[in-house]
């Protein structure tokens, strides 16, 4: 029997919506108050949803203490408390949550060997939220 | 085709151990899970059903039906238990989320008529959830 587990994880970052590929008339345009270049930031809630077959010995599709490891180490530890303009992945890539959320899809891609990655959840506020499934369709 | 999802809620206590394994393996595997005098939860239940909407009643399901199964075949069973030793599914089973989550399902299935279960999730806390879709 297949099963979908998801867990929730908060951070706090900040960010500035700046592109260099526009002048700064057409950046203040498409990013409005997010084009303040002194950055602003978010509490951001993260789901990430992994499936595959419930073991019949454990009940379980994935160890929790793994996945929970996991994140922390490679998206909370990275992310938190921190200005994501500074971060490598984000100096040419605007750091709009739409990449966030990509970013941090293809991180767990590579290092979680557990179970499938099916979809990345990245709450901005609680009042817009973005979804990620590698390119497929994400399942609700 | 219209999804209708139903919440519900119930409290239930529960213990992680395979008598197959160690009591070390067991430890090392559900942690503080593995305590034998079990510890609970409130859980949230959401169950989504899909199918036409009727043109006569403009329901996919009759609301009142899907409520009282819900509450026949999961709550009345599950609901202020011990799911490890009063829910028949995990004398043998595991009641992790997982399992439970297959429980409800297997439990809701059989007694829908017009409308087709989707998806069931268990919530086992606010940031912890299970979705079973059925058979894949």
């Amino acid at each position: 029997m297949k099963a979908h587990l998801t867990r929730r994880y908060l951070f706090s970052a900040s960010h500035r919506l700046h592109s260099a590929q526009m002048s700064a008339e057409e950046n203040l345009t498409t990013y409005g108050k997010c084009n303040n270049p002194f950055g602003h930031g978010h509490n951001y809630a993260l789901e990430v949803t992994v499936s595959g077959r419930v073991d019949p010995a454990t009940g379980m599709v994935c160890n929790l203490v793994d996945l929970d490891a996991c994140v922390e180490r490679e998206v909370l530890f990275r992310y938190d408390v921190q200005n994501l303009n500074a971060m490598e992945e984000f100096a040419v890539t605007v750091p709009t949550t739409e990449n966030l959320c990509i970013e941090i899809f293809e991180i767990l891609q590579r290092r979680f060997p557990h179970a499938h990655l099916e979809k990345v959840k990245l709450e901005e506020t609680m009042m817009n939220s973005f979804e990620y499934a590698g390119g497929s369709e994400p399942r609700h | 085709m219209v999804y209708l999802t139903r919440k519900a809620e119930f409290s239930a206590s529960h213990y992680y151990h395979n008598p197959d394994f160690t009591p070390e393996e067991n430890q090392r595997l559900f942690g503080k899970c593995n305590n034998p005098n079990g510890h609970g939860h409130n859980y949230t239940l959401e169950v989504t059903v899909k199918g036409e909407v009727d043109a006569r009643s403009g329901f996919v399901v009759d609301l009142k039906q899907l409520k009282e199964i819900m509450h026949r075949e999961v709550l009345d069973a599950m609901d202020h238990r011990f799911l490890n030793k009063e829910v028949p599914e995990f004398v043998k089973q595991i009641p992790t989320t997982e399992n439970i989550a297959i429980a409800v399902w297997q439990r809701l299935e059989p007694k829908l008529q017009k409308a087709r279960l989707h998806r069931v999730r268990v919530y086992e806390t606010p940031d912890l959830f299970v979705d079973f879709y059925g058979e894949e």
